[in-house]
């Protein structure tokens, strides 16, 4: 068994005075898919936020290589790349500005053959300088998901990554998530679809009490 | 590092030059503020060289917190300030990194335009030039307390309201020694001492802000 890298103690998560679920523990490893399950309400975004650090546990810790993720913070963040509900991508900059700026705030020089060839991949060669105001809810979908490609994190957090995303989508991102995994990366990830993931580790948590038919 | 703090000014520098309505809107308030005064109290020259330097620092402050409401509001909407919140580096960074941003897009232009305010209030040129220095010193503070307020009402129904009640207080000493420079070289007893607690609460504004704001957009956004 290869050392876990994520790592979840007697996790407990409150929303206000509801508590949502306590004693969780699980750990990642290299290669594997978390996949969190749970019917709408049950806490399964409040799990993954209490993942990247952006809420604070009522009880229990997260931690990443053995370290508390309050503690590394930053470091932390290096190694990991959270894509939520919203696609944080500026509606008045082009898909290549918004990847240009992502890079910007990760500290790496940016590299436009890359960014562009990243976008092209994801099937957004035609709209490549125009304002993603104008891009659909799907393609804005796929430029957040371009940026977390070249974000080169080991761990992807995923918020219902597969929102909007048409079957073609859906079966390239199946295939980035296989190709991220068998390169060494950790996927944790929700979603209420249907995934095709032969030959992944898959783990699987449920969240909340609320039983639900097997996705894949 | 500065390569974050950079992309970060780069960023807001572009959305600004894509959004010039927003831009303009605030600098258009700040003329019609100062501009209604000598309409509403008279135009003797006197009268109006009195009250001008008070007048433009209070459409000053009144401008900046106009466009304060949206420094973190927009970025939390499409989900961009958890992506910059969660990047390697530290969130205070970010927040000044906005916040000099602020500073250039909405404070630089009042610098600009306060002259031009100030001969309509019948000022000296000697006390233009004084304007001129608070104005240089006192709108960071705006921009970098403001940036507390932001951080503290983001997400809040309503919180552009809350924001200017928690917000003016704060700048009431920016306000005090602004305008009280003005006032101090017109008088004949000098503006030094005022311009430089101006300065000092620049300063101190610069050291602290910050971090307040960065642990209250933390809280914000859990």
């Amino acid at each position: 068994m290869p050392d876990a890298l994520l790592s979840v103690h007697d996790l407990a998560c409150a929303r206000g005075e509801r508590l949502l679920f306590k004693g969780m523990n699980f750990s990642l490893c290299q290669g594997q898919l978390l996949l969190v399950q749970g019917g709408n309400g049950q806490g399964k975004t409040s799990l993954l936020r209490l993942l990247t650090g952006l809420a604070r546990p009522e009880d229990g810790e997260v931690r990443w290589r053995g370290e508390s993720i309050r503690r590394i913070g930053e470091a932390y963040h290096a190694e990991m790349c959270y894509l939520g509900h919203a696609n944080g991508v500026k509606d008045d900059l082009n898909p290549v500005e918004n990847l240009r700026f992502a890079d910007g705030l990760h500290g790496r020089a940016f590299d436009q053959a890359r960014a562009v060839a990243t976008l092209e991949r994801l099937g957004l060669n035609r709209c490549l300088d125009l304002p993603c105001r104008v891009l659909s809810f799907g393609q804005r979908r796929r430029v957040a998901l371009a940026a977390l490609l070249l974000a080169g994190a080991a761990l992807w957090i995923l918020d219902e990554p597969l929102t909007g995303l048409d079957v073609h989508a859906v079966a390239l991102m199946e295939g980035l998530i296989r190709e991220h995994l068998t390169g060494g990366g950790m996927v944790v990830a929700t979603t209420h679809q249907a995934l095709n993931l032969e030959g992944v580790s898959v783990q699987r948590l449920l969240v909340g009490n609320v039983a639900i038919p097997e996705l894949v | 590092m500065h390569r974050f703090l950079l992309a970060v000014l780069r960023r807001d520098l572009t959305l600004a030059a894509r959004r010039r309505g927003d831009w303009l809107i605030a600098q258009f308030f700040f003329v019609m503020v100062a501009s209604l005064f000598p309409l509403g109290v008279g135009p003797e020259p006197e009268m109006l060289a009195r009250i001008g330097p008070g007048v433009l620092w209070v459409a000053a402050t009144l401008a900046s917190l106009l466009s304060l409401a949206r420094l973190f509001e927009d970025d939390h909407r499409d989900g961009s300030l958890e992506h910059m919140v969660l990047s390697p580096e530290p969130t205070v960074l970010l927040v000044l990194g906005k916040s000099l941003a602020h500073w250039l897009i909405y404070g630089v232009p009042l610098l600009l335009i306060a002259p031009v305010l100030g001969i309509q209030f019948n000022l000296s040129w000697e006390a233009i030039l004084v304007l001129e220095i608070s104005l240089l010193l006192g709108t960071p503070i705006l921009s970098l307390l403001g940036g507390v307020g932001a951080a503290l009402t983001l997400g809040l129904r309503g919180g552009g309201v809350l924001l200017t009640l928690l917000i003016l207080p704060l700048y009431i000493p920016a306000l005090i020694f602004g305008a009280g420079a003005v006032d101090g070289v017109m008088a004949g007893t000098g503006a030094e001492a005022h311009l430089s607690l101006l300065g000092a609460f620049m300063v101190l504004s610069l050291m602290i802000a910050p971090w307040i704001a960065a642990a209250a957009l933390r809280v914000s956004l859990e």
